[in-house]
């Protein structure tokens, strides 16, 4: 047999590797722009105390996670199990964005289901979360001691990804 | 001669109006530029589109920024600033996406390339020329069959 025959074989086989990488991709996940850049300057009311302001430089120093969720997001309760269990480690601070919410109803919900952030703000218009690109709720950020955004998980929040992805990532910046 | 400057002329004209009515309403700048714009959260539409509530909320956004005097790629470089050139429908032509851009293209090419010479080698074998000594036995040996008895 010539080899010449082979191309079109050849060509089919790199088609089906590539096939084979890209079907295992999923689309909904879309890599951010943000990473290792500052995360975006906000200044938000507490949840628990709208009259006090929480500024994002008041992290500073601190390797923190900041996940954003809303008492309507259904998505939500699944991760918030898995969230609850890392608050308790006492691992990181955990600070709670309450995206597009209405105030009573993101205090029901976390009165309902336990709280895990330490500190919780709110964005009722979701200006902020537009500054962080968040198209999909519930997406949690990894935020370094300098202020950058150093990884970020879109979706819930499951233990194979608190202990594969997550842990390692908080790990390296604290021993920075 | 006059009559190419009287058509330039003509066709510049024309331009130049749409151009004034194009600028007119700040919904239809909007528009233009949300029709630009992947829906993220429904990523089969355009922002101007999608029903999405995060699409409705950057509608907003957008309106407010060309309201404000920001010109459309501003905006444009807002949109990929936080959500990464997914946003556009037009990827900027760069290393990254230079296989994107020119991979049918060069794909194309080269079955063309594969196409045209497997053309020209069948076109080089049907003219090949019948071999004469062969032909030559052949008549004689019809010949002498022709002869016997």
């Amino acid at each position: 047999m010539k080899t010449r025959a082979l191309i079109p074989l050849g060509i089919f086989v790199v088609l089906l590797v590539l096939l084979a990488w890209g079907m295992r991709r999923d689309p909904r996940m879309i890599p951010s722009p943000l990473i290792d850049k500052p995360a975006p300057a906000f200044t938000l009311a507490k949840l628990h105390d709208p009259e006090k302001i929480m500024n994002v430089t008041d992290m500073r120093g601190q390797v923190w996670l900041l996940n954003v969720w809303a008492s309507w997001c259904v998505s939500c309760r699944d991760e918030h199990a898995t969230l609850l269990e890392l608050s308790r480690r006492k691992l990181l601070p955990i600070v709670g964005l309450d995206y597009k919410d209405k105030r009573e109803d993101a205090l029901d919900w976390l009165d309902s289901f336990g709280n895990p952030y330490d500190y919780s703000v709110m964005d009722k218009d979701g200006r902020v979360g537009i500054d962080f690109g968040v198209y999909g709720v519930p997406e949690t950020f990894l935020i370094d001691r300098q202020g950058r955004i150093r990884f970020k998980i879109i979706g819930p929040l499951t233990p194979e990804r608190v202990t594969h992805d997550l842990i390692p990532h908080i790990k390296e910046l604290q021993g920075a | 001669m006059r009559r190419i400057l009287l058509s330039l002329l003509l066709i510049l004209s024309g331009h130049t109006f749409a151009a004034t009515v194009s600028e007119a309403t700040l919904d239809q700048r909007v528009t233009e530029v949300t029709e630009q714009l992947r829906c993220l959260v429904c990523q089969n539409e355009s922002i101007a589109e999608s029903q999405a509530d995060l699409a409705r909320d950057l509608r907003g956004e957008v309106r407010n920024m060309l309201a404000s005097g920001k010109s459309e790629d501003e905006v444009r470089q807002f949109m990929v600033a936080r959500y990464g050139n997914f946003v556009l429908y037009d990827p900027p032509f760069r290393v990254a996406t230079v296989f994107l851009w020119l991979g049918p293209a060069i794909l194309a090419l080269l079955a063309l390339a594969m196409f045209v010479r497997t053309l020209v080698r069948r076109g080089r074998e049907k003219q090949a020329p019948i071999q004469t000594d062969l032909m030559e036995q052949a008549r004689k040996s019809l010949t002498q069959s022709e002869d016997r008895p």
